[in-house]
Formats: structure tokens, sequence, C-alpha cells
């Protein structure tokens, strides 16, 4: 087996924070990351799924070494990560970069896109700036962009167009692993798919890894050769797509899958989660879905179960599920 | 039964376009600061005399239209001197220190803003006590003090007006590199590997340039109101250089025989003042639709 | 709130005392006070007693620790000209002030405020256009123009006022005008856009549509949170009537703060001027603190954001 691109192990997240009112407030601390560990291999896809507040956007940061990690390890083709804005640190940008949820937010708005896409090798000092240009020029095909929109604005372009500018940009120092942080949320329905299709073709072309984060199952499985669910700052279950959504483990496994719109009602019951929604400030002993599992034990308040491996090669985090 | 309705496009006179891009009110401000300009810059080609020659046959001279004559077409003060001279030369220092001083508070505001927003925790704490300091005295008890005990230096002057208004730069070059940098082009473009003196110069610096010209735009009045205050109590601009408050300083004591002294100097301080500001309005508008 | 309340109030205290130690610093700093009091041609023997006699002949640091030793019981110092107190200098004059600067206040907000909200409501209208020229000319011009034009106009021309003194009533109304137009006029160009910026809002289109009458939904959604912002605004103006009446004193021979301090600076009165920066320092912080107070009291996000 070959060295994992990416390695992550027991990531932690903690905020300190200050909660309630001005008359009676006190410390607490809030649990963003708990724990995640994955490894990723050089041209395969992680997809990272959960609802909003699971922790993550914040993983991906952790892992680009955006975020100090409170505990645990990123090691990137066996090195550890250095500390961010070191020497070392910016050299590692050309082998992983990120791609965003907003395209309009990451782009510069005053300078014309091609320039943008220029941006990196101007930075690294990679080439002539004859070749900076051709280059550029070639990445902007690659994401199905033409000459003519090297001298346009981010806002003269359309949202899809945005995207594929971020896109380019990251590509254009031909990294090794992209993290992608919902990167089509913000896009049109009909541009969406266009926009995956793309990422598979890039990826089938150069090779490239993907960490990809979204809270759309349907999305995710496409694109995915293993899929990691997140609850309150942990992975709960982790495995193939297919087998993940078809048969779930997991209690929240099965609350999410069977909330997936389907045509055939019928194929699948909704199950509806009781309890409040998930608090990262307040994070249940044990388990973190004990209280809202409708098959929790006693052992589930007491204990907090790990990743372990089930029978067809998944791993479930769950004391009912081994 | 159709109905056919022809339209024609209504047509807008070019008088009235060119009005609507450039409204009456703004030209004429305009018009009157590049007269200042084109004062200060040829006050030595334009003073009829020099400022501070005397002519004491010709003391207390109405200007013309009240009782002078066109070789002092303003008037003249209680030494002879004349006003129109003396006018041109107290534009040309006036906005000098104002300029200075704006350029002075812009720079040093706007680089504590980024340092503050750049390296946050301790370092901003402290530079946010002191824009609270700053704002918790006001600046004309701070400036007489320093004045007065220092000496009147020109340098020391223009310095003391550039610190009144660095605030302002401060908190706006703050606010506005703290919001690019957590969610915006700023984190993308660090992302990307680049140092961040290049993400400041760059990136950030041009893109909030247009709010801090329009800053610059309430700054430079404030200014030129703080020195010619200042200049007024006696302990700004001293003789022999000739200001704009100090002319209005002197010409104090003769309100009543001769406000001539006064009124000039006075209405060239607010016709100066009110165009900034109308520019600045006008500015902010076309910049940056948005703000208000 | 216990805890934000000593935050605000330690925060006060360590401005008040950075502002003593600054004017300490760079008055004395800055050149030889005995020097100057004394004549040029006096002998020496009686400028050396003379900085003898005033702690002058102290290293810095030690006349440092003495100042704020002193200040700290109540002493701040006696002035350099007449030997007085300086504090009791200062007290002296507080009232003079006073009676100028409060009345000025009151009036500001009583012009100034309805004004802004009248032009916001009829936008655009000829009230609107007038509110905002007069407006704009009131803080263009600087203090002592308009000190100087009213003077002009009302003493000179008029007769109907005198010019300068302190004598009776009718003495102060120049004072109190000059003082109060200019923040009146900031005062209405900033609640006029703060209620713009309101009457914008979608809870206002809302609550017309629910049937509300114009003017409930003004007295009762716009006003209430127009006045969130004009609040610290008005704080602020305490700052610059403080600074304005020392232009305004000079200008009318008003006996009070301002002049004092003129005065004293001129005549490089150290304790004096010390004084009078500890008592401006103090009086804007009490000011801010209220702000803070009355605005946390009226924005309910205040009250409960989870901090």
């Amino acid at each position: 087996m070959s060295e994992p691109l990416l390695q992550a192990d027991g990531l932690v997240r903690y905020y300190q924070i200050r909660r309630g009112s001005r008359l009676f407030s006190h410390r607490a601390t809030l649990r963003a990351v708990d724990g995640v560990s994955f490894t990723l291999q050089p041209g395969r896809t992680l997809g990272l799924v959960g609802e909003s507040g699971c922790g993550k956007t914040t993983t991906a940061r952790l892992v680009l070494g955006l975020l100090p990690l409170t505990d645990g390890e990123v090691r990137l083709q066996g090195e550890t990560l250095p500390k961010a804005g070191s020497v070392r640190w910016r050299e590692l940008r050309r082998v992983m970069q990120m791609v965003y949820q907003d395209p309009l937010a990451a782009l510069d708005r005053r300078i014309a896109v091609g320039q943008q896409v220029m941006e990196p090798l101007v930075i690294h000092a990679i080439g002539a700036p004859a070749e900076r240009r051709d280059k550029a020029l070639a990445i902007l095909q690659a994401v199905g962009l033409q000459a003519h929109h090297f001298d346009r604005y981010p806002h003269e372009l359309s949202g899809g167009q945005r995207q594929r500018i971020v896109l380019a940009r990251a590509l254009v120092l031909s990294p090794r692993l992209l993290v992608c942080d919902e990167p089509i949320s913000a896009l049109d329905v009909s541009i969406q798919a266009q926009v995956v299709n793309l990422l598979l073709d890039l990826q089938a072309q150069m090779g490239l890894a993907y960490l990809f984060i979204s809270h759309d199952l349907r999305m995710v499985r496409q694109v995915s050769h293993e899929v990691a669910v997140m609850y309150l700052g942990r992975i709960v279950e982790r495995g193939d797509p297919d087998r993940l959504f078809a048969s779930p483990a997991h209690p929240y496994t099965r609350a999410l899958v069977s909330a997936i719109p389907a045509a055939h009602r019928s194929a699948r019951q909704r199950l509806i989660l009781k309890g409040d929604p998930p608090n990262p400030i307040d994070v249940p002993t044990g388990c973190a879905f004990h209280e809202r599992c409708p098959i929790a034990v006693a052992r589930c308040r007491a204990e907090t179960p790990v990743l372990r491996p089930v029978a067809d090669g998944r791993h479930v985090a769950c004391h009912l599920a081994a | 039964m159709t109905a056919t309705v022809t339209s024609t496009p209504i047509q807008r006179s070019r008088g009235a376009r060119f009005f609507e891009a450039w409204p009456p009110l703004t030209l004429a401000a305009l018009a009157w600061i590049a007269l200042m300009l084109a004062v200060a810059l040829g006050a030595d080609w334009l003073a009829p005399y020099h400022f501070s020659a005397l002519d004491l046959k010709a003391r207390l001279l109405p200007p013309v239209g009240f009782g002078g004559n066109w070789r002092h077409a303003l008037g003249t003060d209680e030494l002879g001197r004349d006003v129109l001279s003396r006018l041109i030369v107290s534009i040309r220092i006036s906005l000098l220190i104002a300029f200075f001083g704006t350029l002075i508070a812009a720079t040093l505001g706007t680089a504590l803003g980024f340092v503050a927003a750049h390296f946050r925790r301790r370092v901003e704490w402290l530079i946010l006590m002191m824009i609270d300091f700053h704002a918790s005295v006001p600046f004309l008890i701070v400036a007489l003090a320093v004045l007065a005990f220092f000496g009147n230096s020109l340098v020391l002057f223009v310095c003391l007006m550039g610190l009144n208004s660095w605030e302002r730069y401060a908190r706006i070059a703050r606010g506005l590199t703290i919001a690019a940098n957590e969610q915006g082009y700023a984190s993308a473009i660090r992302q990307l590997g680049a140092s961040s003196w290049r993400v400041y110069g760059v990136h950030v610096l041009p893109n909030i340039a247009s709010t801090l010209i329009v800053s610059m735009t309430i700054t430079f009045p404030e200014t030129i109101l703080l020195e010619s205050g200042l200049s007024f109590l006696g302990l700004g601009v001293q003789p022999p250089l000739s200001s704009l408050g100090n002319m209005v300083g002197y010409g104090r004591e003769y309100l009543t025989r001769a406000s001539w002294i006064l009124l000039f100097p006075s209405a060239v301080i607010i016709l100066t003042t009110l165009s900034i500001s109308i520019i600045g309005d006008w500015l902010r508008d076309r910049l940056d639709p948005t703000l208000r | 709130m216990m805890r934000y309340l000593a935050g605000r109030l330690l925060r006060a205290l360590l401005t008040i005392f950075l502002v003593v130690t600054f004017a300490f610093f760079v008055l004395r700093l800055s050149g030889d006070p005995a020097l100057l009091i004394m004549s040029v041609d006096a002998p020496p023997e009686s400028v050396e007693a003379f900085r003898k006699s005033w702690g002058l002949d102290q290293p810095v640091w030690m006349q440092y620790l003495a100042y704020i030793g002193h200040a700290l019981t109540g002493d701040l110092g006696n002035s350099m000209r007449d030997g007085r107190p300086a504090i009791q200098l200062v007290l002296e004059r507080v009232p003079a002030t006073l009676a100028i600067t409060v009345p000025a206040f009151f009036l500001k907000i009583a012009i100034g405020v309805p004004a802004g909200i009248y032009a916001a409501l009829h936008r655009n209208s000829f009230a609107d256009r007038l509110t905002m020229l007069v407006s704009v000319a009131g803080f263009t011009m600087p203090s002592f123009v308009l000190a100087l034009l009213l003077v002009l106009v009302f003493s000179v021309q008029l007769g109907w006022l005198p010019s300068s003194g302190s004598e009776g009533m009718a003495n102060a109304i120049l004072p109190i005008v000059t003082l109060g137009a200019a923040g009146a006029a900031i005062l209405a160009r900033f609640t006029r856009s703060a209620m713009l910026e309101v009457l914008g809002q979608p809870y206002i289109r809302a609550a017309s549509a629910k049937g509300l009458s114009w003017r409930r939904v003004v007295t009762e959604h716009a006003l209430p949170n127009a006045a969130i912002p004009t609040t610290t605004i008005i704080g602020f103006m305490v700052g610059t009537l403080i600074a304005g009446a020392v232009v305004v004193e000079s200008v009318f021979a008003w006996p009070g703060i301002g002049r004092l301090l003129v005065v004293s600076v001129a005549n490089r009165d150290l304790a004096v001027v010390q004084t009078i920066l500890l008592f401006v320092a103090a009086t804007m912080v009490t000011a801010n603190i209220i702000v803070d107070f009355v605005y946390g009291w009226i924005d309910p996000r205040m009250r409960t954001a989870p901090r």
C-alpha cells in the first residue's frame, strides 16, 4: 500500500468561550472537532458529510493548517504539517490547495481573473512572465473556460464560471490534494452537475486527491471513493459510499439517509430524530448522539464508542453496530 | 383589434445628462478647490505685495467698492499690510499644513490599522487602547498643552495635526482588513502562499483605498478647522508666518472698524471646508453606492 | 453586568492615569519652567531658589512620583503665578463653564434631533434641503468665526446683546448659541441619516403593512431604533463641547475653564494645566461610561447577547 497522501490523527480543536448573559457568564468549551482521524490516498476522494455545525469546515481548516490544532497531528506526504505562515508551509501550498464555498468572496474584485489565476505562479516565482500567462491560459481551458475570459473581472462572470476560476487558481500549481469546502452549494442546481463533472474529469486527468466537504449527500455519493459522516466533531461512520447509503449502520447515518428526498417514498421510511439539534458547547457524555438516538441503551451514555470495523469493511462508532 | 403602441424614448438633453453625472454643486466645489490649489502653488507670483510689507500711509484701508482702491483690492490691515497678499500666502500655509497633516494621519492610521488586524490579540488590544485614549480627551486640549510647551515649529505643528485624525483611518483599516482576512479574498490569497506584505500591499490596500480617500475628505476639513482654531488663539502658526486662523485672530480687535480683515479669511475657511465636504459626499456616492 | 461594569471602570481609571502621566511628562520635558516664570535677567540664585521651592531640581521621575502621591491625596499642586492651589483655581471656574456648556448641550439636542427627524421624514422636501444646507454651514464654519459673526450682527450692528464679559444673563446668550449651533448642525445631519437608515429597513415596511398608522410606525418602531446610534453621538458631543468652550470662552472673555487653560498654557503654569487636563479626562471618561450604560440599556441586543 503506497504511502497515504494525507493522514489525520486524532485532530482536536477546542474553543474557549464565555456564555450566558452578562450577569451570569461562565467559561465553556466549544468542541468543534473532537478526535477526527482519516487517511487519504493519492488520486482518491474522501467525502466528509454532516449537518451545519458538525465540524466539517473546521476539519478542513485544520488539515490545511489554517487553524492551530488543540491536539492531534496532520501529516502531508509523510511530513508533519509545519506552522501556518512559515516558509515550509508556504512551499507546501504547491501540494495542497483549497476551493471555497463562495467564489466571489474568494476573488479580489479589482483584479482581472486571468491575473488572479496567474498569481500563484508569481507568488512562488515559477516560470518566466510569458510562460506564466501560457500556463494560466492552459488551465483556463482545462476548467472549461476560454481565452477571452482572461481579462474579465469576477463580477462579470456567472457563479459557475467564478468557481471554475477559483479551481483554476488552485490547480495552476499542480497540487496533489484539493480541499473542497462546499464547492457547489452556492451554485444553481443546473451548474452544480457541470462543476462536479469537471472535478471528476480533472481527478482522472491529473491524479488529484479530494477532501470533499458537503452537506449534500447525493453529490457526495457521486464523487467519493470513501465517505465519512460527522456528528458533533466526531466521525461516526466511514466506508464505501454505496454500501453506506444503501444500508447505513449508524443510527445517525440512517436518519440522514432517510431524509434524502426520494422518488419512491415507500422505499424509505423517514426517520425523525427527537431531542434538540446538536450543540458543540454542550456535548453529551458518552456517545454524542445518545440523547437523540432511537436505539440508545445505558452503555451509550456512559462510554464513548470508537470507530470499529464491521463486516463489510466499514467503520462505525456505535456500541450496537459492531 | 390590435392597439399599436409606439413609444419614443425620452430624449434627455445632453446638458441634463451632463449635470446628472456632475451635479452643479460638486462642480462649483471642484472649481473652488482648484482655485485654492492654484493660489497655494502660485502664491509667490500672485501676491501683489510681500505679505509683511508695511505701508503705514495706507492703514486700515477698506476693500475696493467700499471706499478703497484697486491698489489694495481687499483692503489693508492696521499696519498697512495688503490683505489680499496676506490672504494668498495664508491659503498656502493652511493648505500645506492640512495636506501634510492628513497625509501623516492617513499613513500612520492605516499602518496601525493593518498591524492591529494582522496581529490581533495583544497588539490589537494595545492599538485599540490607543484609539480609546485618543477619543477620550478632546484633541484640542492635548494639542494646546503640547504646543505651548514644545514651541511652535512648523514641523511639530504638522505632526500634531496628523495625530489629530489618525484614529479614524486606523479604525477603518482595521475593520475592513479583519473582514477581508476572515472570510474573503485576503485569506484566500494567503492560502495560496503569499506573504503578508503581498496580501496587504497588492490586495487589501487597493480594495480599501476608496473608503480611505473618502475619509480624507472628512479629516482634511477637520484639520483646517483645528489649525485655524489654534492659530486664532495665538498658539498655532506664529508670526511672521501667516495662516487663515492667524488673520482672523489679528482682525478680531478691528471687528468694528475694519471687519474685512477677518471676514475674508473666514470666508475662505468656510468655502474650502464646505467644498471638500461636498466633494467627499459626491465621491462616496460615486465610489460605492451601497455605502451611505 | 458586574464584570462589564468593573471592566469599564478599570479602563476609565487607566485612561485618566495615562492622561495625567502624559501631561506630566510632556510638560516637564519641554523646557525649564523656572526660566520662563522668572524674567530673563533674574540672578541665578533666585532662579535656583525658585526651582528648589517648587521641587524642580529633583530628577524628573522623582517629581512624578511626588506628583502622583500628592494627587492621590487631593493636592494637585499650586499655580505658579499666584501660588493658590491649582484645584481651587479650577473649581472656581467650573460653574462658569457649566453655565454655558450645559444649556448648550440641551440646546443642541433640542434643535438638532427634531430637525434631523423632521428632515428624514420629509425627505427631499424643501424643509429637508434647507435643514441640510443650514446644518452643513454649521459644521464647516469654525466656532470662532460664528462667534465673531454673531457679535458683529447682534452686538455691533443691532446692539441687542453685549459682546463680552460675564455680568449678567444677557452675556451668556451669545456664548451658548455659538456652542450649541455647531453641535446642533452635526446632530441634525447624523440623526437624519440614522433615521433614514432605519426607515429603509424591512421591518418598517412590515409594520406599516400590518396596518399601523404611519405615526405609530414612526414612534414605536423607527424612533427607538434610531435612538441607538444617536445616543453614542450625543456622548461624543460632550468632548466637542469642552473643546468648543475653550475657543468660545476666549472670544467672549467668559471666565471659565477654557479661558483658564489658554491663559495657563501661555504662561506655562504647569500645575493648572495638568489639573485641567485631569479634570477634562475625568469628565470625558464619565460621559463615555454613561453613554455605554445608556446604550446597553436601550439596545436589547446588548442585554442578552451571549458573549
